[in-house]
This record gives structure tokens, C-alpha cells and sequence, in this order.
């Protein structure tokens, strides 16, 4: 393994609202802001930040879908929309399903890295409220292989993490499993109560635990999952830059406006096979060893994780996969508290996906904001302590069913 | 002939009306998911889609289409099912088109009365016209030697009279659906004095098929949802001519309206319902009622008088609604006819003097849209109508009077031998006309 060969920071991030059901001004009926708004909303919020876009040297946009949820491709070239003076600039656009936004970072991270480019702004984007969600979920369902999409559910992803789950509760027990799913909902939706950008931040519910505690119904949606345990349809776009030392200075960010990123771990698998044991994220496990190798750090030393709860299930088994509790104890680690954000270590403070919302080729860019949010004390309402002794933040940004992986570390400076 | 064989060739008459339009959609999907049975592979389905207007018939295939997607999309899971060993179909989306293509295929629109001369089942949506019934069904009956069933709409018309007069040797029932039938849960089943049981039994498994609810009429004009909303129509014009000496025309039918919507917590008020269904349909049907029943005097001048200046209420073509008794802007009512001055006087004129003049609303005052579906519903209602009963504003007075005269009319319908029991008029109530509670109840004493 590899060590960056050069410091690389992340500063200035942006959140748009993630939109959709959930959010009082969100009318399906009514129009409202598309891809171009998104991504003009985000970028001139990085802008701003720094004052002068043409301190920017190259950008890099992700995104999964825009093709089929807004008939449009070439995001590439709606960098230089934003602010003119982004005009000629190197642009690169990515796509790893749910696992985009994180790519994005991977890419910018190799231009610093390259010495290309001391200030690589990275926007992810997604606006998927163009469809139903019976259309959605064709979209959606690209992630996978196509060749699996005919015998799959109606809801295609919701379909898998189904069937994951109903593995997970043979092996390791139904109702604990279930009960640490509701327990998920509930920390999700009080966090996401912190953050005016969520998609749950309107949430009223007096007891989300308890409604998250219905039972599964396959006749209407799924077997072992409800709508309580999925990530939202979302529309929003966030954005960050990514730096060299020389980068911040240009910029003319301080240390404690940002944060390193010490570790990155990417891993790919094979789209066309299904997982060697449902009951584990494997493709996870290497890209957050990875990360966290690089890092030099261990799991433990991680004050706080943003992890692709796309479903409550996967949130579970990603414990395990970063190795914070034994295969089979997944469950108990949550019930126990530790994830919430009075916890050992507080899981996804603004809600996660399920909480924050997941406009997909966003999410991993929504991420890494939050970690920088949260180690530079600009997390508002959300604001967790970091202890001194453990100046640690760590992502896990997942594309399809466990195939398109990208993990940082972050370090608070 | 079982249930599928029957339902292999099945025409609709009136199928671009606004109820033969729904009769329509619903036997389109019900074939179609007949034909995709394995059990059912390789028999053909149709529906032939009857009307005299070329025109309409082209808006019904639109109206049709667009509903049938939405059906599709509601669907999804069991026609993912279906179309399991369709290799070619893979996304939701291509099993949805596939699914609408499909059922559209089955349609069979014309003008020509002579394709319903090979249908085994006859849905009937015509014009409420006892005559024009007649020389059709009876035209058909003549010509088709299938033996058809006849299932005739008709919301006034007495079925004995049709199975008569069109020589039906009881192959004809009552299937009365109400308006959109697509929505709505109701039908009302009525039996001629010789309709075959297996037509009844039919009836039942059809409507079952459709996710419908049956409620069984006596064969005695308007049956039991006319026989209480045409009684329910005079009791509120006769309310406006008292009151509008005091208080004039325009504010009297506010007054009704909005106390027979809010403090009888309706879905609509009773002028507004009028304007729905129609003031000519309206009309007609007292007419057809008021004939059979010579003992009592089923007439509303006030009707008459708005149709003699030409105002009709009902439907454009796009289901938006038509001016009547109330002018409407995208379906909100904005001004209500003067027929004094012959013209709409606009609602903000009038709104706030007429509300004063009702009095302070009762504090538990709950709309019709959050009770219908409340868990509830029993306790709020109790509680809403416990306060009404003991307050005296006009606007309580007029409630009461309202509420009172339409469990009358509940129970006239019982004791008239028209429902079988207090029962089937609440049910009819509720699943016809949307009611949250029905009019036989225990608010009004």
C-alpha cells in the first residue's frame, strides 16, 4: 500500500436541500428546480467560499443517471455554467452508480497527487424527481447488471438488500435484527432534525422507532424490508474543494477551515456475480481496510463515520465490514447505542442516506461535507464533540450492491 | 357459459359518456387480465366500445389510455409476474406499455349499434331515456343470437319495465354504478321480476372482479341512491324559496350549500353536487321518478328554471366542471348565480355577511377529508354533532333541519320497501356518494 505522496485537503463545502418527499415545499405536482439549478446552486456555494472562481484549475462532476432522468448527458461542460470564469477549464465527469460522488474525490485526489492541479472543485449532482417511482427503480436498477434486472423485483435495489437482509436474519436472528434496523430509522431521522438541508428535516414523527417497527409486507413492497428501512428518492447536489498545501494558500484557507484526507482506499467487483455471502459487504471491508491503512489508523481511532445507508441493513453490515463489531454482532453494536449521535462513535450526524436524503451521484460528495462540517465545527444543530485523542473522520461511499467502493479517512487539523 | 366465456365478447353502449366511458376502463382491464390468465391463452377477449359520437369515441380511447397506465403502475408487481417468460420485457416500464398496448387491443370503438349483435354481455350507459332504452336493447336482443345478458345502468328507470317493454325474458339487471365508476365502490344491483339467478351470481363475481361493493335495490324508480339525493335535492330548494325571501337568492343557496358541505360534513355541498352530476340529469331523473310514483310529488321548479336559461352544470369533455348553480375556476367555487339578475354575483360579495348571518361554526367543525379515512371517525363525529345539536345559530338550525330531513328520507326508503334494510342506504351513502357517515344515524333526533 501506498502513501499519498503529497498532503491533500478538503475545504469549502456546499449542501443544496436534499428534495424530495419528506420536505414541506416539495410538491410532486408543482415545478421545481432541475439539474442545471442543482449544480449552479452548488458550485457557486463552493465559489463564494473563496471569493474568485478562477482560482479554480479543474473540476471534476459525478453523477449517475442524468441521462435517463433528465434526458441529459455531457455534465461535463455544465461546470463553466456555473461561473464563467470556470470557462475552458479541465472537467471530468464520473459514474459509479451510488458510489459517483466518492469517485469524484478519488479523481481529484489523483490530480493533486499528479500535480496538475493544486484546486480541483468536485460537485456531485443528482435530480431523480423527474419519474415515478416505478420508473425510478429502472433507473435505479442500472446500478446492477442489467442481465439480472428481469428476474429482480419490481423495486429492483430495495428487491437485493431484501434478500441480503432475509439472509442476515436466518443466520443471525430476525427480531434482533429488526429491532436494530427501527433503531437505525430513529437516529437517522433525530439527526436529520439537526440539519436544514435534509430531506427528514420536517420529520414530526413522535416515535420513529416504534413506526419503523412495522412489519414487512411482501404483498405491497418486500419481504424483509419496509419504507423505513430505504433511503428517499432525492433530488440536490453538494460540492467541495479538494487541495494541495499550495492549493489552500491559493485559496487562502486556514488549517482550521479544513481538513486532510490521510487515506483513500477505492475496490471494485465483478458487476456480473452475485455477493459470496449475502450476509457480508465484502467489497466494504477492502476499501475501508484500505483507507484506513493508508491512514495508519485503526477503526477505533475514528470519531465519527458517514456510511451509505441505503438501507438500513447495509448500515448494519457495514459495521461489520469496518470491523467495529464480529459478523452477527452488527445489530447488537446499534442497539447498544454506540452509532447514535451521543454514542462511541456517531454514525452519519445529519441523517445519512436514509435521514439526509440520497441524491445518488451526489451522496459520496454529501458525505465528505459532512465529515469536514463536523471536524472543522461548522456542523450547527448537528455538532458533535470530537475528542482530542481521536481527530478522526471516516466515509464509506457505496455504488450497486457492494461493487463500486471508495473510503476516506479525514484528519481534523 | 362460465364466467370467462362470458366475458369474452362484451359491449358497452354509451361508452364515451361519462359513465359508459368508466363501465369501459373497467371492462377493458377486467378482460385483459382475464386474457393474461395461462388458463385463458389463446382465447380472444374484445370489448366493443359503442357511442354515436366519432369524436367522443376518439377522447374515450385518450381518457382510457391515460387510465389504464396509471391501473398499469399500480400493477407493476403482478404484471411483473405475468410477463415473467417475456424475454423482451425487462424494465417496469417496458411491462407498463406493454400492458396498455394490450389492453387498448382489445378495444373495439364504433358507431355501428350492430357490433353489440355478437356480444355475450351488454353494459347499458345510454341516455336516460325510457324509450330510446327500449328500442335499443330490444334491437339488440332481436339481432344477437347469443342469448346476451343486459346490464343496464340506468340510475331511475324501472328494470321491469325494460325487461318488459324489449321483450328480455329476464336476461336484464340493474347495474348501477356510480359516478366515476371508475372510483367509485358502489354498484347497485337491481333485479327485474324474472332476471335469472345466474345472472345475480354473475353480478356478484363480476363485481367482485372490479373490487366493487354491492348493495341490492328494490326494483322501484331512482332505486335507493337517487330515491335519497332527489329527496335530498327538493328538501334544499324548498329551503332556499323560505329562506331567500329574508335573506335573498344568492345568499340562500350559499347557505344551503355550504351548511349541507361543512355542517354535515360532506364531501361536497348539495348545489355543488347538482352541478356534478348535472341539473338536466338531475331533472330528468325527478321526472322519470315523479312518473312511477304519482302518489308523491317529485319536482323541483328551481331546476326547472336554471335549465330554462340554459344553465346545465356537468362536464367538459376533460372532466373539469361546468357553471351551474356555481361558478367554478379550476374546480373552486368563485361566484353563485342570481336568477333574479340573470347573472353570477361573485362570492367574496356575499361570503362574509352570509357568514355572520349562520352564526359561529361549532369549535369541533371537522372536514369531510380528514374524517372519511379517520381511525376515529365514530368519536369525532359524535362529538362534532353533540355540539351542533345544542347550539342555535342559523347556521345550526339549518343543519339540524338538513340532517334530520335526510335520515327522513333514509328511513322512508326502508319503510317505501325501496332498500332492504337502514343498512344498505348507509352503505349506499358512504360508497356512492362518498359520505362519511350515513343518514340513518343517531346525530339528528
Amino acid at each position: 500500500m501506498k502513501n499519498l505522496r503529497k498532503k491533500v485537503y478538503i475545504t469549502a463545502g456546499y449542501n443544496t436541500i436534499s428534495m424530495g418527499t419528506g420536505r414541506k415545499e416539495f410538491n410532486p405536482k408543482k415545478p421545481r428546480p432541475g439539474l442545471e439549478e442543482y449544480i449552479v446552486e452548488a458550485g457557486k456555494g463552493v465559489i463564494q467560499q473563496i471569493g474568485d472562481a478562477s482560482l479554480i484549475d479543474e473540476a471534476v462532476i459525478s453523477n449517475f443517471q442524468a441521462s435517463r432522468y433528465n434526458n441529459q448527458a455531457n455534465l461535463a461542460a455544465f461546470i463553466p455554467y456555473i461561473d464563467e470564469k470556470l470557462r475552458y477549464k479541465p472537467v471530468t465527469r464520473v459514474e459509479g452508480a451510488c458510489g459517483s460522488g466518492g469517485m469524484a474525490i478519488a479523481t481529484a485526489v489523483r490530480s493533486i497527487l499528479a500535480e496538475t492541479a493544486d484546486v480541483v472543485l468536485v460537485l456531485g449532482v443528482e435530480v431523480q424527481n423527474t419519474v415515478k417511482a416505478v420508473y425510478g427503480a429502472d433507473i435505479l436498477a442500472g446500478a446492477g447488471w442489467y442481465k439480472d434486472r428481469k428476474n429482480g423485483h419490481v423495486h429492483f435495489f430495495p428487491g437485493q438488500f431484501s434478500n441480503r437482509a432475509g439472509k442476515y436474519f436466518e443466520k443471525y436472528g430476525r427480531e434482533i435484527t429488526r429491532k436494530a434496523m427501527a433503531r437505525w430509522y430513529k437516529n437517522a431521522i433525530e439527526n436529520a432534525r439537526l440539519c436544514p438541508t435534509a430531506q427528514e428535516y420536517h420529520n414530526t414523527m413522535p416515535d420513529p422507532e416504534a413506526v419503523a417497527m412495522v412489519e414487512p409486507n411482501p404483498k405491497v413492497f418486500l419481504e424483509n424490508i419496509t419504507v423505513y428501512d430505504c433511503s428517499k428518492v432525492s433530488d440536490g447536489a453538494s460540492a467541495l474543494l479538494v487541495c494541495s498545501e499550495e492549493g489552500l494558500k491559493k485559496i487562502q484557507k486556514s488549517y482550521q477551515e479544513s481538513v486532510e484526507i490521510i487515506g483513500i482506499g477505492q475496490a471494485m467487483e465483478d458487476i456480473t456475480k452475485p455477493p459470496i455471502d449475502p450476509t457480508q459487504l465484502d467489497t466494504t471491508k477492502v476499501a475501508v481496510s484500505r483507507a484506513l491503512q493508508m491512514a495508519g489508523v485503526s477503526i477505533n481511532d475514528i470519531a465519527t463515520v458517514e456510511c451509505h445507508d441505503c438501507f438500513s441493513i447495509a448500515g448494519i453490515m457495514a459495521i461489520e465490514a469496518m470491523g467495529l463489531a464480529p459478523y452477527g454482532k452488527g445489530a447488537e453494536f446499534v442497539l447498544e447505542g454506540n452509532t447514535a449521535r451521543n454514542g462511541r462513535i456517531p454514525f452519519n450526524t445529519t441523517g445519512g442516506l436514509i435521514g439526509w436524503g440520497h441524491p445518488v451521484g451526489a451522496t459520496g460528495v454529501h458525505q465528505a461535507v459532512t465529515i469536514w462540517e463536523q471536524l472543522t465545527g461548522k456542523a450547527g444543530d448537528a455538532q458533535i464533540n470530537i475528542p482530542f485523542d481521536r481527530p478522526y473522520g471516516l466515509s464509506v461511499n457505496m455504488g450497486g450492491d457492494d461493487k463500486t467502493l471508495t473510503s476516506i479517512v479525514y484528519k481534523k487539523l | 357459459m362460465n364466467y370467462n366465456e362470458r366475458m369474452q365478447k362484451v359491449a358497452v353502449l354509451g361508452a364515451a359518456g361519462k359513465m359508459g366511458s368508466g363501465i369501459l376502463l373497467l371492462n377493458a382491464i377486467e378482460l385483459a387480465d382475464l386474457s393474461l390468465l395461462p388458463e385463458n391463452k389463446g382465447k380472444t377477449f374484445v370489448v366493443y366500445a359503442i357511442d354515436v359520437s366519432e369524436e367522443a369515441l376518439s377522447g374515450l380511447i385518450r381518457y382510457v389510455r391515460a387510465q389504464v397506465l396509471k391501473a398499469a403502475e399500480k400493477k407493476i408487481m403482478w404484471l411483473r409476474e405475468v410477463y415473467k417468460d417475456r424475454a423482451d420485457l425487462i424494465e417496469n416500464g417496458q411491462m407498463i406499455d406493454e400492458y396498455i398496448n394490450h389492453v387498448m387491443s382489445l378495444i373495439r370503438p364504433s358507431t355501428l349499434i350492430e357490433s353489440a349483435f355478437n356480444a355475450n354481455c351488454i353494459f347499458e350507459a345510454i341516455k336516460e331515456d325510457p324509450d330510446l332504452k327500449v328500442s335499443i336493447l330490444k334491437k339488440i336482443n332481436e339481432n344477437n343470437p347469443n342469448q346476451p345478458w343486459f346490464f343496464t345502468n340506468t340510475s331511475s328507470i324501472p328494470i321491469q319495465f325494460l325487461n318488459e317493454k324489449a321483450d328480455l325474458n329476464g336476461r336484464i339487471i340493474g347495474y348501477h354504478f356510480y359516478n366515476p365508476p371508475a372510483v367509485q365502490k358502489l354498484v347497485e344491483l337491481i333485479e327485474a321480476k324474472n332476471t335469472l339467478p345466474e345472472i345475480r351470481t354473475f353480478s356478484f363475481e363480476l363485481a367482485k372482479k372490479l373490487n366493487k361493493i354491492i348493495v341490492e335495490s328494490n326494483d322501484v324508480v331512482g332505486f335507493i341512491g337517487n330515491g335519497h339525493f332527489m329527496r335530498d335535492i327538493i328538501h334544499a330548494a324548498s329551503e332556499v324559496e323560505r329562506l331567500k325571501s329574508q335573506y335573498g337568492f344568492v345568499e340562500a343557496i350559499y347557505m344551503i350549500n355550504k351548511v349541507s358541505q361543512e355542517y354535515l360534513v360532506r364531501p361536497m355541498g348539495i348545489f355543488q353536487l347538482i352541478d356534478y352530476v348535472g341539473i338536466d340529469v338531475c331533472s330528468y331523473i325527478m321526472s322519470v321518478m315523479n312518473h312511477y310514483l304519482p302518489q308523491e310529488n317529485i319536482v323541483c321548479p328551481l331546476l326547472n328554471e336554471m335549465l330554462a336559461l340554459g344553465i346545465k352544470g356537468g362536464q367538459y369533455a376533460d372532466g373539469s366542471q361546468k357553471d351551474g348553480f356555481l361558478k367554478y375556476e379550476k374546480g373552486k367555487i368563485t361566484a353563485i348565480y342570481n336568477l333574479d339578475s340573470k347573472e353570477y354575483v361573485a362570492l367574496e360579495q356575499i361570503q362574509a355577511k352570509v357568514d355572520a348571518l349562520l352564526g359561529e361554526k361549532p369549535t369541533a367543525i371537522v372536514a369531510w377529508k380528514s374524517v372519511v379515512g379517520a381511525k376515529n371517525k365514530e368519536e369525532i363525529l359524535q362529538q362534532f354533532f353533540a355540539e351542533l345539536n345544542k347550539m342555535n345559530t342559523l347556521g345550526a338550525e339549518l343543519a339540524k333541519a338538513y340532517g334530520s330531513q335526510s335520515k327522513a328520507i333514509g328511513k322512508y326508503l326502508v319503510s317505501s320497501g325501496v332498500a332492504k334494510s337502514e343498512d344498505d342506504v348507509n352503505k349506499v351513502l358512504m360508497t356512492g356518494f362518498f359520505h362519511a357517515y350515513g343518514p340513518i344515524n343517531n346525530y339528528f333526533n
